[in-house]
């Protein structure tokens, strides 16, 4: 798989390591670019406890499918792995991982910001933060 | 015609479904479910797909389609 939807918290470093091991032809990628991103602990100057990730079966995983193919074929990537939590996460839980491996640094770094940025703007996932007081709905993403 | 209306997050809590099934002549689009289901005018953030893949609000519908509604989405 190089698209996967996780239920249960997962470590992106290792993740990364066994798909380079298992899945890379060795000596072919000079580079891999990663961003991994994680659940802080404050949101719009309020302390927030966990949160829940909802995502659409189905047509979240065709869209990172489709953000993950278009951007190997447009960068010319070795390849490219994209997981994304979804249930209730914690601060400190990472929550995505995207990583690019191509030749050289340039295609990785530009594929892996592309994805991020296409992921934040297109993926179907919604938080709910657990606040203090209450639960709210994020409402948008900032842009990258 | 028989549409499937599925909601996510905060559209879900609105409506108060999660899915629903619309039987119905006279729809056409993807807008005319949305006014069957919710009897309001879309607000203008709201993100649409159709079988699973994004459309507007004025894409035509067929019998059997899947049509969900959701918010802005905030992933990543």
């Amino acid at each position: 798989m190089t698209v996967e939807i996780r239920e249960h918290p997962f470590d992106p470093w290792q993740a990364v390591s066994e798909y380079r091991s298992t899945r890379l032809a060795s000596g072919k990628s000079g580079a891999s670019a990663v961003f991994v991103g994680t659940m802080r602990d404050f949101n719009e100057g309020d302390e927030v406890q966990a949160m829940v990730l909802e995502h659409y079966p189905g047509m979240t995983e065709q869209q990172l499918e489709d953000m993950r193919s278009e951007a190997v074929s447009k960068h010319g990537l070795e390849d490219a792995l994209v997981v994304h939590r979804v249930g209730i996460v914690h601060p400190g839980d990472d929550i995505v991982l995207v990583a690019a491996f191509s030749a050289h640094r340039k295609e990785a770094l530009a594929a892996c910001r592309e994805m991020m940025e296409t992921l934040k703007s297109t993926a179907p996932f919604w938080k709910k933060e657990t606040l203090a007081e209450g639960e709210r709905w994020v409402e948008r993403n900032t842009p990258g | 015609m028989t549409i499937n209306v599925r909601f996510f997050a905060s559209l879900r809590e609105r409506i108060g479904h999660a899915t629903l099934t619309v039987e119905a002549d006279g729809i056409a689009s993807a807008r005319d479910v949305w006014k069957a289901v919710s009897g309001e005018s879309p607000d203008e953030e709201m993100l649409v797909a159709i079988n699973k893949e994004y459309a507007g609000l004025d894409r035509a519908v067929a019998d059997g389609d899947e049509v969900a509604f959701f918010p802005p989405v905030t992933g990543g």
